[in-house]
């Protein structure tokens, strides 16, 4: 794994403005509130978060599928460098080609009346990435192959194929173009646990074939614990902790990181009872609380919590934690 | 413990326009009061066809068996569900003695009317309480499940509370009746895994409060760990495993049970591989025969498996299997 970045984002914020009043200064959703970020190459980033956190419309602006408000992101595979901020249409159509999502549910994204085989050949096709029919043949059955999809069943329609086999259809497309940067947007959440275990093998294990940099975004930590190698934690639009995957596991840092941890119902069911419960539910981003933004569910909230908004800053090597109280927390406190 | 609630030989079909489907396939099980019992399976499992077969709530192209036989012990009556025909007397079981919430409370409460106005209706249908009652006891409830300012929630639509907040009012109005019997469909499926852990603790909380029998269905173990005293594992509308949770979870005997709890991620070891259990969930229209999971099965016998269909096979006291290699005391591997 090289160490450069190939996308790495500073300040970056996403507003959506709502309808307002007349008078007064209009509301606005703050999604995303500077996010500064880097993901190296080859990588397989984790962006976990509960709703409304912010984690997809964070993914859809690196794919420039939301409007940046502020702050900026920079592409660089060692090919070519973008900065999506001021990138023009023909370098964005470039792009399209070297970035692609894979979606939560393999039901809703895969158009009913498209063979699989066009389903994945048409990425090819918009883009203008082949010449003939047989080079786009040639590229969907290789893909296809890869993603361990049956050849005989390009034919059929998506109908014909159960939740694992179509998410499998949903990777070959969003492969097909040989982008060096994958967004995976819940990808495996709407999927049985049997089923589940094996689209996250096939992800792993084809990240790693074709060195692909992978941005997961999950609501679900055991399995980013499991998938990905470096985990961002994300809360009311701020990144909250940021760590290698084994060492923010091993010592969260943040309050919330510890409470999501904790929260995840244990196979022991002798267990029962120990969880560190998280009492309220997340503050709606159009009015978020001033200070940090954990403050109002925070069990640790102090004085200052509930004025100054705290920094990401470095707790060690590549481990960076926004918390004002994170060094005398991790002196007093037991592990969660 | 007194039994609650009596299920033999459940067997329900579907007739489709492709054909008639088994949809539940000879299942048996029995609950005590205020005992929690989690029916796991993955989707097409037949769970929750299961539990809305408690109060006849499945669709009319739905055939029972006539071995069919589900009694609900009442005080002083056991009621033969099987037998009540009209909607009429299937109120006293609907929403009367059986209550039940869904996976989706957006979906569950109706999007014009107050949730106050919701819970008042249903006490004035199963209970003789006058309307002002009615209110007291909806806000109440509203209260007890933990929502704050609950007579301003009282007069407010479901679109205007949050998932959670959604969930507990689907709870208040489920328990306001005072059922003896909840099912909880996938209650905490929707919600993040922080909301999830409060609802959970508010549902225990209740089963001591109130002492009635709860059917958990999910698709999560964890949840299960968390929650049942008993388990019942399904697979294509068959019981596979059934018994206490503990030993279910820690000395799985069947080879699904074993396989599922081999795909879950486990945080304590994040260097073991997670193992999918090979190949899909058949279709119910292509049901195999013999043992339903012999197709997916790494230990499945030739000969065996894919032609007779196994009995329960007695583990323990209450821990029980139907496989083949199980044998009692020990586990099929």
């Amino acid at each position: 794994m090289s160490e450069k970045p190939l996308i790495s984002t500073r300040d970056l914020s996403v507003h959506y403005p709502l309808r307002g009043g007349l008078i007064g200064p209009k509301p606005v959703v703050r999604a995303v509130e500077s996010v500064s970020v880097d993901i190296t190459r080859g990588s397989f980033f984790g962006l976990v978060g509960e709703s409304g956190s912010g984690k997809t419309t964070f993914g859809r602006a690196l794919l420039r599928a939301a409007p940046i408000t502020r702050g900026s992101i920079k592409y660089d595979d060692g090919e070519v460098n973008y900065d999506l901020t001021t990138i023009d249409d023909k370098q964005l159509k470039d792009y399209r080609s070297r970035a692609q999502l894979i979606f939560q549910d393999p039901y809703a994204a895969l158009s009913p009346r498209m063979t699989v085989r066009d389903i994945i050949a048409e990425p090819l096709q918009v883009m203008g990435l082949t010449k003939t029919r047989e080079e786009t043949d040639a590229r969907v059955r290789e893909i296809a192959a890869k993603c361990r999809l049956n050849l005989e069943h390009l034919r059929r329609f998506p109908h014909a194929f159960s939740g694992g086999q179509r998410q499998r259809i949903s990777i070959a497309r969003a492969l097909v173009s040989a982008p060096q940067f994958v967004v995976a947007d819940e990808s495996v959440a709407a999927l049985d646990v049997s089923i589940q275990a094996d689209v996250l093998n096939l992800l792993k294990s084809i990240q790693q074939e074709m060195g692909l940099t992978f941005l997961f975004i999950s609501h679900d930590l055991s399995v980013v614990a499991h998938i990905c190698d470096h985990v961002a934690v994300m809360y009311l639009g701020r990144l909250v902790e940021t760590a290698p995957t084994r060492e923010l596991f091993a010592a969260p840092r943040h309050p919330y990181t510890k409470a999501l941890l904790s929260a995840i119902p244990s196979l022991d069911p002798d267990a029962r009872g120990t969880a560190q419960k998280l009492e309220g539910e997340i503050p709606s981003p159009t009015n978020p609380p001033p200070g940090c933004k954990f403050n109002t569910r925070c069990p640790f909230a102090i004085d200052i919590c509930r004025k100054d908004e705290p920094k990401l800053e470095s707790s060690g090597s590549e481990h960076n934690v926004a918390c004002h109280r994170w060094r005398e927390l991790a002196e007093t406190e037991v592990p969660a | 413990m007194t039994s609650l609630l009596n299920v033999e030989n459940l067997t329900l079909q579907f007739d489709t326009d492709e054909g008639r489907i088994t949809a539940v396939d000879d299942v048996s099980f029995s609950l005590k009061q205020g005992e929690v019992m989690g029916l796991v399976g993955e989707s097409g499992s037949g769970k929750s066809v299961t539990a809305k077969a408690l109060m006849k709530l499945n669709p009319g192209n739905a055939h029972y068996s006539d071995s069919t036989k589900i009694t609900l012990h009442l005080a002083d009556w056991a009621v033969d569900i099987m037998s009540l025909k009209s909607s009429r007397d299937m109120q006293v079981v609907r929403g009367g003695a059986i209550s039940m919430i869904f996976q989706e409370p957006m979906a569950s409460f109706a999007p014009a009317i107050s949730i106050g106005d919701q819970m008042v209706e249903q006490l004035l249908i199963h209970t003789d309480m006058t309307k002002k009652r009615a209110r007291e006891v909806s806000i109440e409830m509203l209260d007890r499940v933990g929502i704050s300012d609950a007579s301003k929630r009282f007069k407010q639509f479901a679109f205007e509370l949050s998932g959670g907040m959604r969930q507990r009012a689907m709870i208040a109005m489920a328990l306001s009746t005072k059922p003896k019997l909840l099912i909880a469909d996938e209650p905490t499926t929707a919600l993040d895994v922080t909301i999830q852990a409060q609802v959970i603790d508010l549902m225990k909380d209740l089963v001591d409060d109130f002492g009635m029998g709860i059917i958990f269905i999910t698709h999560d173990l964890g949840v299960i760990a968390q929650t049942a005293d008993n388990v019942a594992v399904m697979y294509l509308g068959r019981i596979v495993e059934q018994g206490p949770v503990r030993e279910v979870i820690r000395t799985p005997a069947h080879p699904y049970t074993q396989g599922l709890l081999a795909a879950l991620p486990d945080l304590e070891d994040m260097d073991s591989p997670l193992v999918p259990i090979p190949g899909d969930i058949p279709s119910p229209l292509e049901r195999p025969p013999g043992c339903v999971f012999h197709t997916r099965c790494s230990v499945a016998i030739a000969g065996k498996c894919n032609t007779e269909i196994p009995e329960f096979v007695q583990i323990d006291a209450n821990h029980r299997a139907a496989c083949h290699l199980a044998t009692k005391g020990g586990r099929a591997s």
